[in-house]
């Protein structure tokens, strides 16, 4: 009896011992996590540095800008919302916003549309040397800048440009015209350059994404009698929504953020027909000096392109739950 | 895979047609870069003679040799400094998770999709402060800034990927932080290190807007700069600005055929993850 207390007694003991060990290890765990913790911080320290003094700070001070009147000389002046308001009642800023969007549909949806068609028209041979050479020159536009895209095109949309030349080769002379001069086709010409830059990533993203559908799902349909539109709408689109949400992703920011190409090939003209919201944030800054109105500007730009681009991805998570 | 043989021929026109209109632009350019300098040649045309000597003089006009040097001071200063901090932070953030390091991360998403133009009035007005308006760190600076969003998720995103495993065994082996991260983590990083400095370099060597706005001397610029600068002042004499557009492009064309495997998969990568 005596014995078997002692022992309970001792062993409780032991327990004890143990927790307390225990828990100056889990202590020390913790503390040790902790420090480690610290050192992980410190060293996303000058990233965050870097990422707050040149993105953030200059976030908030747009934001603080556009609710004031400033020349950028003179103390400005308290402004509400007035800014914002003229972005709604000025034609010029509105119709900015209105160009950005009318561009979306040549750099967003020409590029990917034509990109899904020509991709599902060479999977079957996306390893032979044509395609290969394919991959390198359709990639030519997105390592020249912008600037150089938009320099080589506006020569040729000139008049005497090959644009021309080949319309009055084919009989069609009486369609050629300056056509970044043109007030009706002025837009869809600064279109038409953005869609050549944007077409050939857009196409090898959609091949990339075609080469890894299971060739069986093919096999399967065709033995099923389904014809190749069929299997393009039921098995190729569907595998590829993650490609075609990065591809509208990609360009639609690239048009509503455009700058460099119109800067280039049109400054906004003829008669503010390509003014795009990147260009008037421009004039109005440093030119027209209404700083607040500028700021205005961009930040309903900043907040368009959040607001376009997020449901997008919602929608390519949705892919793949 | 069944492919029927006119599908093979379809893609095939269809693919040489597409290549035929992506090169068009540049043969257009070449061509008419060869006739006399100051004449309007018609469209795509062979000249009489062939001008090379625009060349030469498209070579001086643009100051080519210090416009090169810029934009390779710009490159120094931007990719080796952007790759390192971005890492590091990657690193924190993908491997060794920290207490808030999620809420850290968020918030660099959130610049994820920022357009320039959104921040581009107070950094002039900040630049302007610094003393910097019209030297090379106007562009510098910011740049490091603006690909932090990016580079921070691009890099968490490989080392999220790297096992636990690999760094207890170095702790064990009685590696520090730094030794862990310096002789471990950053020579298994390589690839993708690699990939991001090419995306960071093509940027930075296109970058236009920042260049335009706070840098008005185009022998400070980056070479989307200086080329736009070229067209301001040459824009009228059609010969001489294609020759100077294609002298402008030669090094971007040369660095991307000589790379083109790396440049287009890490291309398509950065897409696929931004």
């Amino acid at each position: 009896m005596q014995k078997r207390s002692t022992t309970i007694r001792r062993h409780r003991e032991d327990e004890a011992a143990a927790r307390f060990t225990t828990d100056r290890r889990r202590r020390a765990l913790r503390a040790r996590r902790l420090r480690r913790g610290g050192l992980a911080l410190a060293l996303t320290a000058p990233a965050v540095l870097a990422y707050v003094v040149f993105v953030i700070r200059p976030i908030a001070m747009t934001v603080q800008y556009s609710f004031y009147k400033w020349d950028g000389i003179t103390p400005s002046t308290w402004a509400g919302l007035s800014n914002y308001v003229a972005i709604l009642h000025n034609p010029e800023l509105s119709g900015s916003i209105v160009n950005a969007f009318t561009l979306i549909l040549f750099f967003s949806f020409v590029p990917v549309a034509l990109g899904l068609f020509t991709a599902n028209a060479i999977r079957g041979f996306a390893t032979s040397r044509l395609a290969v050479v394919a991959r390198t020159v359709l990639f030519l536009p997105q390592i020249i800048p912008l600037v150089a895209a938009g320099i080589m095109w506006s020569w040729q949309l000139s008049t005497d440009g090959v644009v021309n030349q080949v319309f009055r080769l084919l009989g069609l002379g009486r369609l050629a015209r300056p056509w970044l001069g043109d007030f009706g086709t002025a837009l869809p010409a600064v279109g038409v350059i953005g869609a050549w830059v944007l077409f050939g990533l857009c196409m090898l993203l959609l091949l990339a994404g075609m080469t890894k559908i299971d060739p069986s799902l093919y096999e399967a349909a065709r033995v099923d009698g389904a014809g190749p539109v069929r299997e393009f709408f039921s098995i190729t689109l569907p595998s590829l929504r993650q490609e075609v949400v990065v591809c509208l992703t990609v360009t639609i920011i690239a048009a509503l953020a455009s700058f460099d190409i119109v800067y280039i090939a049109t400054q906004g003209g003829p008669g503010n027909r390509t003014l795009v919201p990147g260009l008037e944030i421009y004039y109005l800054a440093f030119f027209q000096r209404q700083v607040g109105s500028a700021s205005a500007l961009a930040v309903v730009l900043m907040l368009l392109v959040l607001a376009v681009v997020l449901p997008l991805q919602s929608l390519s998570r949705e892919g793949k739950s | 895979m069944i492919v029927s043989r006119r599908e093979q021929w379809l893609g095939r026109v269809l693919l040489v047609i597409l290549m035929a209109v992506t090169v068009l632009p540049f043969v257009s350019l070449f061509v008419t870069a060869l006739h006399p300098s100051g004449t309007y040649p018609a469209g795509l045309s062979w000249p009489a003679t062939p001008h090379w000597s625009n060349f030469t003089e498209a070579f001086k006009a643009a100051d080519m040799g210090r416009l090169l040097w810029s934009s390779v001071l710009i490159e120094v200063g931007v990719v080796p400094v952007s790759l390192l901090i971005s890492t590091m932070a990657g690193f924190a953030l993908g491997h060794l998770r920290p207490p808030g390091g999620r809420a850290l991360f968020i918030g660099f998403l959130l610049g994820l999709t920022l357009p320039f133009e959104g921040i581009i009035i107070p950094l002039y007005y900040q630049m302007r402060d610094l003393g910097l308006l019209n030297t090379r760190w106007a562009i510098i600076l910011p740049l490091i800034g603006l690909y932090m969003p990016f580079a921070v998720f691009w890099m968490r995103a490989h080392f999220i990927t790297m096992p636990d495993d690999i760094s207890e065994a170095a702790r064990i082996d009685g590696a520090n932080l730094w030794q862990l991260f310096w002789r471990i983590h950053v020579p298994l990083s390589m690839p993708a290190l690699s990939s991001l400095a090419i995306l960071l370099f093509l940027w930075s060597w296109n970058q236009f807007l920042l260049a335009v706005v706070l840098v008005s001397d185009p022998l400070q610029r980056t070479m989307a700069g200086a080329l736009g600068a070229f067209q301001g002042q040459w824009g009228t004499d059609i010969p001489l600005l294609c020759a100077g557009s294609l002298l402008i492009l030669t090094p971007t064309l040369v660095i991307f055929l000589v790379f083109q495997r790396r440049f287009v998969s890490a291309l398509l990568q950065g897409s696929l993850k931004g």
